[in-house]
Parts: structure tokens; sequence; C-alpha cells
């Protein structure tokens, strides 16, 4: 069985259409690219699986639990939505970073919170804590940031500071990670360091959803990709074959402008 | 002579003190009231409040003052105000809390919406509560936000203290405007009136002090 389902969602702004009939499925350890152009419907569609936005029709499951259904409102209750945000991760195309907070309490906040949700916290809190803050360390090891755990962000380089929030999306475990454009932000020569480690997410089988403009990225690390224009899915299979021989005009009209 | 004058300015000190903090400690939470108001999704109560705040900040303080403490007892048969002092006192209080809760206002309804939208929806995608996000994430970076404009407001404050004379608040100036008058077996002295500077002066020394400290205490972040 897939881990998640996407089944025709629907979401418009006003009068704006701005996601049509999207459905697609992913597998455990996969990673899924979605390609476009700006205002093609990415985003939202990130966003609606995170909750950040409600999706006007359509369900998404994630593990056979329904997380949304437009057509059964018990699946929108706000007192669930909170628990069902954790089922994703989202890293931001601006990192948002909060700025009060060191790289490695960034990591750890939103365990902690969490952590006294737990029954038998009071009696270990402080075993508690210091999981979390072991894991947290761990991450940022991972990331390559091991000696900028005590940093605040703005002392840190773009590069770093989303590398930190990856961390941060992690900590939670979600089962689906969702990436916003994380480089749109970057200058090239930072943009490697981060790709490096989506890719290295990627090798260890992380369930991942990336939206990117990168297209070779995107062809390498990826095992499915979709092409989205004008809010509807218009082409999906696997990369090179969307990529390097595309069945449609308008991703052709589109990949051109990515040919140097 | 001197004695008798600084004990006189003290006094007024003292009144002029008791203002300023009544004002601050009223005004400092009904202008985080005022703004979450003008903020409401709701949309009579975010006219009615920006109505409020446009004529408060629309029209002096001391006119505000001198309708609050005169116009009740002209439509009423004598003025609700306790008499002498305590009364002027309690006049003045309401209505610099009233006036500076709605300059306040202004001031914290610029600091939340400069807080990035983006810190909340990162709060949001962590599983945290709406309480969370506020306390944890966006108060911290808010106060940073509004120290300056906040330091300035409160600077301007201890000043306008000094509109209460108005309505014969006895304060600092009008402790040191007496002795021109006459007072104490005093008149015609004009140097207790200038004297009253050196305590303006003063204080606001030690207020600019203790906000340049806050500023520097949030200076870790940015």
């Amino acid at each position: 069985m897939s881990i998640l389902e996407v089944r025709h969602i629907e979401k418009h702004f006003g009068a704006t259409q701005v996601l049509t009939d999207i459905s697609f499925s992913l597998e455990q350890g996969q990673a899924l690219s979605i390609i476009g152009a700006s205002g093609s419907g990415k985003t939202t569609l990130l966003r609606c699986l995170n909750l950040l936005e409600r999706p006007d029709g359509g369900s998404f499951s994630v593990r056979g639990e329904t997380l949304f259904d437009a057509s059964d409102p018990a699946t929108q209750s706000e007192a669930q939505v909170r628990q069902k945000r954790l089922h994703f991760g989202l890293v931001f195309q601006s990192f948002n970073l909060f700025p009060q907070y060191t790289a490695l309490e960034n990591v750890t906040l939103a365990g902690r919170l969490l952590a006294k949700e737990r029954p038998g916290f009071r009696e270990n809190r402080r075993e508690i804590y210091a999981e979390i803050e072991r894991q947290g360390q761990e991450l940022l090891a991972r990331m390559g940031l091991a000696d900028r755990a005590g940093h605040y962000p703005h002392q840190l380089s773009g590069g770093q500071q989303q590398r930190v929030a990856i961390a941060r999306a992690l900590a939670l475990q979600p089962d689906v990670l969702c990436f916003d454009e994380p480089t749109s932000a970057l200058d090239p020569e930072l943009t490697g360091e981060v790709l490096k480690v989506i890719r290295s997410l990627a090798e260890e089988k992380t369930t991942m959803i990336i939206v990117t403009h990168e297209m070779a990225f995107a062809r390498d690390v990826s095992d499915q990709l979709i092409f989205m224009d004008g809010g509807v899915i218009v082409e999906q299979g696997d990369p090179h074959q969307v990529i390097d021989n595309p069945q449609q005009e308008r991703t052709k009209r589109f990949l051109r402008n990515y040919q140097s | 002579m001197f004695l008798t004058v600084i004990g006189a300015l003290n006094t007024g000190f003292i009144q002029t003190m008791k203002l300023f903090a009544v004002t601050l400690v009223g005004a400092l939470p009904l202008g985080l009231l005022l703004s979450f108001g003008s903020m409401s999704r709701f949309k009579p109560l975010s006219y009615l409040t920006k109505l409020v705040v446009w004529v408060i900040r629309g029209t002096p303080l001391m006119l505000q003052l001198i309708i609050l403490y005169y116009i009740p007892g002209q439509l009423m048969d004598h003025s609700p105000w306790p008499g002498g002092e305590s009364g002027r006192f309690l006049a003045s209080a309401i209505a610099f809390i009233i006036n500076y809760s709605c300059y306040f206002c202004e001031i914290y309804r610029g600091g939340i919406q400069s807080v990035p939208v983006g810190q909340q929806e990162a709060g949001l995608v962590l599983g945290m509560t709406k309480w969370q996000i506020f306390f944890r994430v966006t108060l911290l970076q808010m106060i940073k936000r509004i120290v300056p404009p906040m330091s300035n407001e409160i600077i301007t404050l201890v000043k306008d203290t000094s509109l209460a004379r108005i309505i014969s608040m006895q304060e600092l100036i009008w402790a040191g405007y007496a002795f021109l008058k006459g007072s104490h077996g005093y008149s015609g002295l004009l140097w207790p009136l200038f004297f009253t500077g050196v305590y303006y002066l003063v204080f606001i020394g030690i207020l600019t002090l203790l906000f340049g400290y806050v500023e520097r205490r949030l200076s870790y972040f940015r």
C-alpha cells in the first residue's frame, strides 16, 4: 500500500482555480519531485498537504488514515489538525528559522513542547529532554553542522540555515518530508550543499516530495516526477522519461527553458 | 529657601511619578487589548476600535483632560470627581490611560504585524498550538521590534504629565510655577520653574539607560 494517497484535490482562491483534480500516490522510501512554472500550484499543493490551506475538494490519506476529506466534515475538526500535521514535515523556501533560538534549539523546540503531552513526562523530564537534545545534535551532525549547534540563525549562511531547517523538520520524524523550493533563496554556490543533503536523504530512503526548479537534480534524485501547469498535473512518471522524453507539448515547452 | 523649594518640587515630582506609573500600568495592557480589537476579523469591533483611536489621537490630550474633568459636572448636578487633589489625579489618570493606550495600540499592532507570517507557519507545521507559537516564537520578536518606538512614547509620557496642570493637578511644573505666582511665603521666584527641567532630564536619562539595556539584551538575534 502507498504511504501517501492524494485523490482529486481541488483548491481555489476566490474565483481563481489554483489546483484541479490533483491525484497521485507515493510509496514508502520514494522521492517525488514536482516541477513547473511559478504560479502552477506546486507550493499550494504542499501547503494543502501540510494543512496550511484547506482544499476545497478531494481527500488524502497517509498510511491508510484519511487526514482530510472535503466531503467528510469529521476529518476537518480543528482539534485534530495539529496531530495530522505531524505526518508531514515542511522545509520552506525562506527557511523560517526562529531567530531568537540557536540552531540546536530550533531543532529541539517542537520536540520539547510535544514531549510535555507524553504520559510520564513529569517523572522523566530530564531523561526525555536529554534524549531530544542528543537526537538534535545527531541531526545537526548529519547535516554537517555539528560545530554550529550554538549559533543563532543570523550567524549562519543561507545554506547552513536551510540545513538547520531540514534538521528541524526531520526531528519530528514525519512520514513524508516536503521541500518547497528549498534552494530558490540561495546563491548558486550555496545551492550545492543543500542539494547534497537532500540527495543523501534520498539515499537513506526518506519519503519526500520536492518542489524544485533544479531539473538535473530532480531527474537524478527522484523516483517519480510530476510536471504541473495551471493547477493541473500535465505529465507524471519516471523522471528520466518525463525530462528527457516528454510526451506533452506543454512539458516540452517548459523544459526548453532549462536547456542550455 | 533652597530646601523649601526642593521640598515643594519633590512633592510635585511624586505626583508626576504617580501619574506616569499609573498611566503605564493601565495603558500597556489596555493598548494590547485595543490592538487585538483593531486586528479582529469581526469587522464592527475593528471599525469601532479604529474610530476610538482616531478620535483620541486626533485631538489634544489637554482638551481631553478638560472635557473629562469639567463636562460631567456640567451635565449632572455636581461633579462626579472626588474633591481636591485626589479627584484631579483620578481624572488625569483616566484621561492619560485612554490617550496613551491608543498610541500603544498602534505600536503593538505594528509589532505584531511585522513578524513574518512564515514564523507562525513554521510553528504550525511543527505541531505547535497557537498559544505556544505566540509565547515561544512571536512574542519575543514582537517585543524586540516595539522597544524603540515604545521607549520614544514612554519618554514623551514623562513630559506630557505636565499637561495635567491644566486641571490644576499639582505635578512638578505646577509646583515650580507656584513660586512665581506666590506660595510658601515667596513670590516672583523664577528659578524653581526652570529647575524642574533638571528633574525631567535626570529621570529621562535613567529611562534612556534602561531602554538601551533592554535593546542590548535583545540584540543577540535579528
